[in-house]
């Protein structure tokens, strides 16, 4: 192993255990900036749990999340945000009562003390954020729309573009093409190339067709552990993952 | 719903201006001086429920303990009156003058250091707003750091009303106990107890109402005002979009309960006394009510909704007092279940898509459509 801190991400002996249940165990892995990182393995593999201990929602049994060097395993969810992680939801969450304008501009990074949001002004440089993203996520027209009246699709769509409008460093994204039309994954794909550029992206997702189309590296879990790491290709021909996950 | 380009709607200016003239000429201009004395003391429930929107509309947080707040906020007024009213020469016929009559009564023979400094109005103003902010920032900070919400949090504010009433009855040395804190006679050597008085009261109580609904408009118009919504309905989105969600949930609360104070300290001052009856857990859930009839999503429904619960109170409790509760309770449930939105929903839904069907008929012979009052709701 080179030096920890050369890596963005550097997870190591993770591990959470609920009630003596190992969810992750022993989970280590290293992202570099700008690498896009696809996570698979079967359901209960430990996917989503491994994203929840790193933005914080879950807090780690023992091991250790270092972001550019920094220990992330005792920092609050928002401080997590303020260091440059941002997280998708595998349900698209977004505020269903506000409109498309307004999910954007309240993700937007200023004004997130109780007295810098009650001052916050509605100023040229937000316009131009929200509208910027807006076009990226192919919901220019729909600016003005309660979100809760959106597509699917447009749901998950405007949840990537609430992360991007937050510029982090890392983005996860727990699935962002499930339960997406054909469509709609073209388009998603699309989208997922545009905002890769200058961060680094770590994924969890299903369909494979999707994940050797963006992957630099593939993480395969099983059973809260890593069993396999490597190119797509590499992976796909392990037998241990073949075995586990591809086989079935 | 949404405003993206014009932060106040010109329609949530309308209402205000209504419910301004509402009770500000209307009330004054169709009622005697008990009558407006009677509606003066509703209005200041109507603080609580301008908080409660804030807090339970916008935020979710559902509090049923406002009532804390508010007898918090009218004791503070309470003590201030009652030192004026207690000087040793008016009070020279009990074994230690200078007190409150009451503490006389229990054997108290000095005042107790937590009542010196409200012999000063200024101290005694700044404590109707921040006693009650205060204890809401404890309760709040204990309860939203560790993410308590929804029912407990309403189970834990109930519990904490029953509490402090409790404390109020059996401490009567130094809190008039169940009596509370009465004859009241004036403030600054100025006695609130005659007609006209009750008549400025009722102004500058309605001034005041009308300051803390803009207040209020504008909070909800910020930045704020939209994450309050954004978290309760998506609270771990608000978290992961890098925001402290307690400390906005303590800020509402805080918020609430301030206002809630000043309502109560405005009860004080209009009806000559305070109790532990309007700190305890069924003034609280009334309010809680009131909020619902109005509407929780609307400031301005919330007036509405608190004149009209209590003028149904007032009315139908002098004819049936014994039904009073029961009409009560089936009112609160026929609003959940048939109106959750309350009086704005039905405004909202049924009222002003008929008011714009009739004035875009007169609008295609007259030039200008009649702007409707049709800002009840957000």
């Amino acid at each position: 192993m080179s030096e920890p801190t050369d890596f963005l991400l550097a997870v190591e002996a993770l591990t959470v255990s609920f009630d003596g249940f190992k969810a992750v165990d022993d989970l280590s892995f290293y992202v570099d900036p700008g690498e896009i990182r696809v996570i698979i393995g079967p359901n209960g593999a430990g996917k989503t749990t491994a994203l929840d201990l790193i933005c914080g929602k879950t807090r780690a049994t023992s091991g250790s999340i270092r972001f550019r060097g920094k220990e992330l395993t005792d920092m609050k969810e928002h401080e997590i945000v303020h260091a440059g992680v941002g997280r998708k939801f595998q349900n698209p969450t977004i505020y269903e009562d506000l409109s498309v304008f307004e999910n954007l501009e309240v993700s937007f990074p200023r004004g997130r003390s109780v007295f810098g949001a009650l001052v916050f002004k509605r100023d040229a440089e937000v316009r131009e954020r929200v509208a910027e993203i807006a076009e990226m996520i192919f919901l220019t027209d729909h600016l003005e729309d309660r979100a809760e009246y959106l597509s699917h699709g447009q749901k998950q769509w405007l949840e990537i573009g609430m992360l991007l409008i937050q510029d982090p460093e890392l983005l996860m994204l727990d699935e962002p093409v499930a339960g997406m039309s054909g469509s709609e994954r073209i388009k998603t794909a699309e989208l997922l190339h545009k905002i890769i550029e200058g961060r680094s992206v770590i994924v969890i997702e299903h369909d494979m067709k999707f994940v050797e189309d963006i992957a630099h590296k593939v993480t395969v879990l099983h059973q809260g552990r890593v069993i396999s790491e490597g190119s797509m290709a590499h992976v796909q021909a392990d037998p241990k993952v073949v075995e586990v996950y591809l086989g079935h | 719903m949404t405003s993206m380009l014009n932060p106040l709607k010109k329609t949530e200016l309308v209402g205000f201006l209504v419910v301004a003239a509402v009770i500000l000429l209307i009330l004054p201009a169709i009622t005697d001086a008990f009558r407006l004395n009677m509606v003066g003391k509703y209005l200041t429930y109507a603080f609580v429920a301008v908080g409660l929107v804030l807090c339970w509309g916008s935020a979710g947080i559902l509090s049923l303990g406002q009532g804390i707040f508010f007898g918090l906020g009218g004791y503070c007024m309470a003590m201030f009156l009652k030192l004026e009213s207690s000087t040793p020469e008016a009070t020279s016929i009990q074994s230690t003058p200078g007190i409150p009559d009451f503490m006389d009564w229990n054997q108290i023979t000095e005042l107790p250091w937590f009542w010196e400094p409200f012999h000063s109005l200024t101290f005694t103003m700044l404590a109707v707003i921040l006693v009650p902010a205060i204890l809401a920032f404890v309760i709040g900070f204990a309860m939203f750091t560790r993410r308590v919400g929804g029912v407990y949090f309403a189970i834990i504010t109930q519990a904490i009303a029953a509490i402090l009433t409790i404390l109020i009855i059996g401490q009567q040395g130094y809190t008039g106990g169940v009596n509370g804190i009465t004859d009241l006679r004036s403030l600054l050597g100025w006695d609130i107890r005659t007609d006209s008085a009750k008549t400025i009261l009722y102004f500058v109580n309605a001034v005041l109402l009308l300051a803390v609904i803009a207040l209020s408009l504008l909070v909800r118009h910020s930045k704020l005002g939209r994450i309050l919504v954004a978290l309760r309905d998506k609270e771990d989105r608000v978290r992961f979009s890098g925001y402290d969600v307690a400390a906005f949930k303590i800020f509402v609360f805080c918020f609430a309960a301030a206002i809630s104070g000043i309502g109560g300290a405005m009860f004080t001052l209009q009806v000559g006394f305070m109790s532990p009856t309007f700190v305890g857990i069924v003034p609280s859930i009334e309010m809680v009510i009131f909020c619902a009839v109005g509407g929780r999503y609307s400031l301005i429904g919330a007036v509405y909704g608190t004149l009209l619960v209590n003028w149904g109170k007032t009315t139908f409790s002098e004819s049936f007092p014994e039904l009073w509760l029961f009409a009560m309770g089936a009112l609160f449930i026929a609003v959940v279940m048939a109106f959750p939105n309350g009086l704005a929903g039905i405004w909202n839904s049924h009222v002003q898509p008929l008011v714009k069907r009739l004035s875009k008929r007169t609008g295609e012979r007259q030039a200008a459509p009649a702007e409707t009052p049709a800002a009840i709701a957000e």
